[in-house]
């Protein structure tokens, strides 16, 4: 097990490197002159030049690489924002539970959905629930969630006004500069942003589930339980469920790790602040140091749910449980 | 009466091609503690014939006709809470492949235990109990910690083994065993068939063997029914058809066996293929592939009487018992003469 971990540690510190080595490349390679842009509209070439020499900007690539690594091996911190001056390690801070309240709530909503769903249509193949559930997927996998936003949007709140149109709410009340706060009216504002998110995934992966079910049905060790007496309900919740939600919870894993980079359609439609909507706004400043620290972030969270993956494996499936 | 009594059995699978006729209309009984070898190729129907026996099928792709008694119990169109009853209880079954038969999720104890627990009011420790003392008898060992492994951590013997010691564990009157050596090496293959054999005397259970081998039929078996093209083609007491087959497709079986006396020759082979069950051949099923085919064979199919097996010798043939009897001598001739050489 130690030595499984010491892999994946090993594994995670390649991947980081990877990431943020392509990140510096990326912003190296396109034309941008963040200085200009973080100076202002009224700033004279010497202010810029003042601003750039401040910034770093005039240092090789490599070298505001390696203080950006030095900064962060040694004084734990992502630097400061290039606009602003907030620091970055503050910012995410702000805008992960964010984030993190679209992702994990959205993730209860779809898998609360299309795991039943999934089952009963691979149960049923070709029965109206699998037609109509399937003819849900094609939408759900063919709509934009901008479109799939707005309209929920427009309709439930603007029309119909059960839910807000858009904006957020801290779960924790009394935060400074919140206008509302509390659990109540967070999963208010949250509804119509898990609801999309709920119709885009819930697509996928009642796809995934409903093929994964029927094949795992089809499996001999299924056969061997009917053969030993076992009833309908048995046999399902004892033989096909823990191994057809195998792969699931992979994708899950990964699915999980990428959206909490940042889900950029779902909150600029919906004007959450969270890390889609920082990244939106850092890149359109060339705010090198936020732009870096968003993608450190979601490539830690890749990593962690990758590993949460490995580990929650071992638990389902006795054949890859390191002894 | 038998333990087992199959008549008439018809099953037809609904596919998009068409209606194909797996089985068509196949009659046998098994005695009580008796065993009854099943042969066939590939596509002859056995398994389909057994797995619609035990309700196995998906009844939304598979159309069953005919009557299975169990001990004169009618099992075709029984309700499914009564074939569950049955199943497992009453008539065990193993299948070809212990490397994927068993949950790869689930220790080899837990598994034992369901089997036991499904069909006897027991607590789950009388059912570990009862699950260690089984795992003893198909000679497993160190059963006591082995309840505790994962399939993964067994060999295909050993696999096999476990399968045998579920599918016994509630003592079932019948255990059918689909072809549960093809995929066991030689050594492993005689251990499993010896240790069926033992726990035959001990029980005192019938056993349906279906298989392609007939040196596992030999060994085991007290009648044999050949299967082609979704029908008994011929049955007989065992000794009876290796000595005196009487119809072309038993011959051809016979003669593609190996023998060790005869090195460096070609294998003996059936030429062609086996009949497709979508679009069946007129006539008799094997009349395409016989070397010995009349006009007749063409149009109608052969008749086969029905009798129990093992009281007499019978078998689909247009076939004079003078032809029969002059082709098989020269036959046997020939393999003996190859033999010598």
């Amino acid at each position: 097990m130690t030595q499984f971990l010491i892999r994946r540690i090993f594994w995670a510190i390649f991947l980081f490197f990877v990431a943020t080595i392509i990140t510096y490349l990326i912003f190296w390679v396109i034309p941008a002159d963040p200085a200009a842009l973080a100076a202002g509209k009224a700033a004279t070439p010497a202010d810029v030049a003042r601003v750039r020499h401040f910034l770093h900007l005039d240092d090789p690539i490599w070298r505001q690489y390696l203080r950006f690594l030095w900064n962060l091996v040694g004084h734990q911190s992502l630097g400061r924002s290039f606009v602003n001056r907030q620091s970055v390690n503050h910012t995410i801070g702000q805008d992960a539970p964010v984030t993190a309240s679209l992702v994990f709530g959205g993730a209860i909503f779809w898998l609360s959905l299309s795991i039943p769903v999934g089952i009963l249509s691979a149960l049923r193949p070709r029965s109206i629930l699998d037609r109509v559930s399937m003819t849900f997927v094609l939408i759900g996998i063919s709509a934009h969630p901008v479109w799939i936003g707005l309209l929920l949007s427009y309709f439930i709140g603007f029309r119909l006004h059960l839910t807000p149109i858009a904006g957020y709410c801290n779960f924790f009340t009394g935060s400074p500069g919140a206008q509302c706060g509390g659990p109540v009216q967070w999963a208010y504002h949250m509804i119509l942003p898990w609801i999309t998110f709920m119709i885009l995934f819930a697509a996928l992966y009642v796809r995934l589930v409903r093929a994964s079910v029927m094949e795992t049905m089809a499996e001999d060790y299924v056969r061997t339980a009917r053969a030993k007496g076992a009833s309908q309900s048995r046999v399902m919740i004892q033989h096909v469920l823990r191994n057809s939600l195998l792969p699931v919870v992979t994708i899950l894993g990964m699915d999980l790790g990428l959206a909490l980079g940042g889900a950029i359609f779902t909150e600029t439609i919906f004007n959450l602040p969270g890390l889609g909507q920082q990244v939106i706004t850092a890149y359109n400043f060339d705010d090198l140091p936020m732009i870096t620290g968003i993608v450190v972030f979601a490539t830690i969270c890749v990593i962690i749910f990758n590993l949460i993956v490995d580990i929650t494996y071992g638990f389902l499936d006795p054949r890859i449980r390191p002894s | 009466m038998p333990a087992l009594e199959v008549i008439d059995l018809a099953t037809r699978f609904r596919t998009d091609d068409g209606v194909v006729r797996a089985v068509a209309g196949v009659s046998f009984s098994v005695d009580k503690a008796g065993t009854l070898g099943v042969v066939g190729e590939s596509g002859s129907g056995k398994s389909v014939t057994f797995l619609t026996v035990m309700g196995l099928l998906d009844a939304r792709q598979a159309e069953a006709s005919g009557s299975v008694l169990l001990h004169g119990e009618e099992m075709l169109g029984a309700s499914q809470s009564r074939l569950r009853q049955i199943r497992g209880a009453k008539i065990g079954m193993i299948f070809q492949d212990p490397m994927t038969s068993l949950n790869p999720v689930k220790t080899i104890g837990w598994q034992l235990e369901e089997a036991a627990l499904i069909h006897q009011d027991i607590t789950r420790k009388e059912a570990r109990r009862q699950a260690v003392q089984i795992l003893k008898e198909v000679e497993i060992p160190f059963a006591e910690q082995r309840v505790r492994d994962y399939p993964h951590q067994f060999s295909g013997g050993m696999r096999q083994r476990v399968m045998i010691a579920m599918a016994l564990i509630n003592n079932p009157e019948i255990l059918i065993a689909d072809e549960p050596t093809t995929a066991l090496d030689v050594t492993t293959q005689a251990q499993i068939l010896r240790l069926m054999k033992r726990l035959q005397e001990e029980h005192g259970m019938a056993i349906v063997m279906i298989t392609h081998d007939l040196g596992v039929v030999a060994e085991l078996a007290d009648d044999v029914i050949v299967m082609y093209g979704g029908r008994v083609v011929e049955q007989a007491k065992v000794d009876d058809l290796f000595v005196k087959p009487e119809m072309p497709y038993t011959w051809g079986l016979l003669g593609s066996l190996p023998r060790l006396a005869a090195p460096g020759g070609r294998l003996a082979q059936i030429p062609g293929q086996p009949p497709s069950l979508l679009h069946p051949p007129p006539g008799c099923p094997f009349n395409p592939r016989c070397e010995f085919v009349m006009d007749i064979c063409r149009v109608e199919l052969p008749e086969l009487e029905l009798s129990p097996v093992g009281v007499e010798h019978r078998f689909r043939c247009h076939l004079d018992a003078e032809a029969r009897e002059r082709i098989w001598n020269a036959k046997k001739a020939g393999m003996v003469s190859e033999d010598a050489a």
